[in-house]
């Protein structure tokens, strides 16, 4: 047994109200700059729809993650190491930016500046890529809520497994979304196809991440990943990914994702796994199967062996105590009701998903029934078989049964509660009709429903012992020590990068020491952060600082 | 004037090779990348960049065995003079024409493509300059110096080699250059300038050619042991203790 550690989320669907908050903190923190415009670390989808980038779930099409190929060995689907050598000058799965986006923005200053004239002036889109007029066809959200549904969702891969039983009339239909970060996968098969050996998985957290000195753009991860959650940045010519807000989790605090999520559908903890029983669960035959094959990689945090192990592997013992209060734990093993995205790609995904019961209770609801009634709701989830059977293609392989386990979990949980918040007598058949006990039951309903910060979120901070290790809490030096040195060598973002720690710690410098609430007070020095496209540092981007050391 | 352009040049631009290499690898790891335009378009790179990579490989491959083996090896191993030319030739002119053609449809991309275009830095065009004018001198002493014999037969594995052994032994003899044909002149005195500007542009990414990839494991893991770890190195004095 070796045991790792791994920080984990899961996130509850039924919750999402497809806000996009996630989305757009993240990128205000980590993508706004130029080469990044079409990356999304986090991106919301609606479901049934096309994905970021366009049908990135058809693997059939884009060769990402793993198979097991003739002799039943995992291999990863794009080619081996030979073939993806060979094809380094030109990578034949490497998605254009058209099945992203266009980035773009508009040609404001033509409102301010047009002199005067008969028609209304128009702030015409630009390409950020080539600078030229461009017409706006496709984005990162082009068919969100089911915008245009009835042209391009029959094109969902997912969809096209269920096959001819979906009718796309609007009366019929069902939608939730789906929020997606990278998956900090046990198995990582952007790792596996790197040429360079940049992309590198911690082994004290298990979050991936791309070292920017190493990587040489070969574009290789790009293709292996096929959650396509490792971008291009086309400016620098790197790749970029998220990186689970390391330099905040490492500091106790969730992601950004995590924190401004107006639903608080996501929750954040530790799961203890082997390390050497991952090759043997993702080789596991039968793609159905690797749902619980994963499961079988976790360890029980509160197995004595486990912890002595935990122990010998350098885990400290306020790690193990996390992980015995994991959420993540609890939702995956304990209630067994997170499930993970696509087992069926082999990489152990580590981003898992509550899926949503809405879509039946919205039909039961419409149909003029109690929706909350255990009755009708468990009826309608053996009835209504086009939603499980999605949801099933997306979290199980297609393998409806542990789908439908949790949305009658969860059905169960409505019916249960309405019981004790109507003041009535609870109905203990409820949730033995699940084989939960009542206790169990209120207990998962605490973690759902009430999802305090506390419980959501169970991080334990980086260890100061560990500090060298960690890139950024980088105590060798004093933080004034940086600012000048050796930038922008050759072109943009050259040179050695200041770590965040440094920025913020300016940032909240500034903000401390300042005399008013807005500075500079006559806000003559304000820029529109909207129209900044990342590009060098317009005055009044930060406050004038002295230099008085 | 043959010492200065064959001596004291080349040696000049191999410095600055050497030197530029090092420099640029301490200094500037965030900027050493293939700057992959494969995102703006992919139609014409996915003919055009094998082509010229594959091309350019053989052409490599053929001046290093042209170049660092005596001929009196190959005579030795009783290779005739004869067979020796006709594979060279045959070898080189099927490399060189790959490469070209990988050349012209790359350059026509990036300045017909304008999203390719608008990244193309002043960097980037001088190097194709000098790119450019080397492959197109080699393929004109392959064609017209060793099929079409124009201005006389010339065995470079007699002249040009013999030179370029000499000044990697650091004993130049500038004299074997100065016999050689013009054509082969010019190409060896763009290929040295291309050197001295080779550490300053993209070209960097021949250095970074994945070969480690064929053995490494396929999962990476860094651990706080990791020396490599973390984006500045501890000053001195200050050295990790773990």
């Amino acid at each position: 047994m070796r045991v790792m550690a791994q920080m984990a989320m899961v996130m509850n669907l039924d919750k999402c109200i497809g806000c996009h908050t996630c989305s757009v903190t993240c990128k205000q923190a980590w993508t706004n700059r130029t080469g990044t415009e079409y990356i999304w670390f986090n991106n919301v989808e609606t479901r049934p729809g096309l994905g970021y980038p366009r049908t990135y779930e058809d693997q059939e099409k884009w060769k990402g993650g793993w198979e097991l190929n003739k002799r039943g060995r995992l291999a990863l689907k794009g080619g081996g190491r030979f073939k993806k050598l060979a094809t380094i000058f030109s990578n034949p799965k490497l998605p254009s930016i058209g099945e992203y986006y266009e980035p773009w923005t508009y040609d404001y200053s033509t409102l301010t500046d047009a002199p005067a004239q008969e028609h209304t002036p128009v702030a015409r889109p630009k390409s950020l890529i080539s600078g030229k007029d461009m017409k706006i066809e496709w984005s990162a959200n082009w068919d969100d809520d089911l915008g245009g549904s009835t042209a391009t969702a029959h094109l969902d891969p997912m969809l096209k497994k269920i096959g001819d039983k979906v009718k796309f009339e609007f009366e019929q239909t069902f939608m939730f979304y789906l929020p997606r970060i990278c998956e900090h996968c046990l198995n990582p098969s952007c790792a596996a196809s790197c040429p360079s050996g940049a992309i590198y998985k911690r082994e004290e957290d298990g979050i991936v991440l791309v070292d920017q000195e190493k990587c040489r753009g070969w574009r290789m991860c790009v293709s292996g990943c096929p959650y396509k959650k490792i971008y291009f940045n086309h400016k620098t010519g790197k790749a970029e990914k998220c990186t689970f807000c390391f330099p905040r989790i490492e500091v106790g605090l969730p992601t950004v994702c995590s924190e401004t999520c107006v639903g608080r559908l996501r929750y954040i903890g530790l799961m203890l796994y082997d390390a050497d029983k991952v090759l043997e669960a993702a080789s596991t035959t039968d793609d159905q199967g690797l749902y619980e094959a994963q499961r079988e990689v976790f360890l029980d945090p509160f197995d004595p062996e486990v912890m002595r192990e935990a122990e010998k592997a350098g885990i400290a013992r306020d790690w193990v105590d996390a992980a015995q209060r994991s959420p993540i734990y609890a939702l995956i093993n304990t209630f067994k009701v997170a499930l993970p995205l696509h087992p069926e790609y082999r990489t152990m995904p580590m981003v898992w998903y509550i899926p949503p019961l809405s879509p039946v209770v919205d039909v039961v609801q419409e149909t003029g029934e109690d929706a909350e009634d255990k009755g009708n709701l468990f009826a309608a989830i053996d009835a209504l078989r086009i939603p499980v059977e999605y949801l099933a293609e997306l979290f199980t392989a297609g393998d409806v049964e542990p789908v439908d386990a949790v949305l009658k979990k969860l059905a169960a949980m409505r019916c249960y509660m309405r019981d004790i918040n109507m003041g009535r007598e609870p109905d203990g058949s409820i949730p033995e009709a699940v084989g939960m006990s009542e206790e169990e039951m209120y207990d998962m309903y605490r973690l759902l429903a009430i999802a305090k910060y506390d419980e959501r979120y169970v991080i334990p901070p980086a260890h100061a012992e560990q500090a060298h290790a960690l890139e950024e809490l980088a105590t060798e030096c004093a933080v004034q020590d940086y600012g000048g040195g050796q930038q922008d060598l050759f072109g943009e973002g050259s040179g050695m990068p200041t770590p965040l720690a440094v920025e913020n710690f300016q940032a909240l410098k500034d903000r401390q020491t300042s005399d008013t609430l807005a500075s500079p007070a006559d806000k003559s020095g304000r820029v529109n952060l909207l129209n900044w496209d990342g590009k060098g540092m317009p005055s009044g981007l930060f406050p004038p600082q002295e230099k008085d050391s | 004037m043959t010492e200065f352009l064959f001596v004291v040049v080349p040696y000049v631009c191999l410095t600055t090779f050497v030197v530029g290499h090092v420099w640029r690898y301490r200094y500037d790891k965030f900027g050493w990348t293939t700057r992959s335009s494969q995102l703006y378009e992919n139609r014409l790179l996915r003919i055009g960049s094998p082509l010229f990579h594959f091309g350019m490989l053989g052409v490599v491959g053929g001046h290093v065995i042209g170049l660092l083996v005596p001929q009196s090896w190959t005579d030795a191993v009783g290779i005739s003079h004869t067979t020796y030319h006709v594979v060279a030739v045959g070898g080189g002119l099927l490399a060189g024409i790959a490469a070209v053609v990988g050349m012209v449809i790359l350059i026509y991309r990036r300045r017909t493509v304008g999203p390719v275009f608008s990244a193309t830095t002043v960097m980037d065009k001088v190097m194709y300059v000098f790119l450019a004018a080397a492959i197109v001198l080699g393929m004109w002493n392959t064609i017209a110096g060793s099929i079409l014999t124009i201005g006389g037969e010339y065995n470079y594995r007699e002249g040009v080699s013999v030179w370029y052994r000499s000044f990697l032994a650091f004993q130049p003899d500038a004299d074997l250059m100065g016999e050689a044909p013009l054509g082969f002149q010019l190409h060896a005195l763009v290929a040295f300038a291309l050197f001295a500007l080779w550490p300053f542009t993209r070209l960097v990414h021949v250095f970074s050619a994945p070969l480690g990839y064929l053995t490494r494991p396929y999962i990476v893991y860094r651990s706080r042991d990791d020396r490599g770890l973390g984006s500045h190195r501890p000053r001195r004095g200050w050295d990790r203790a773990g």
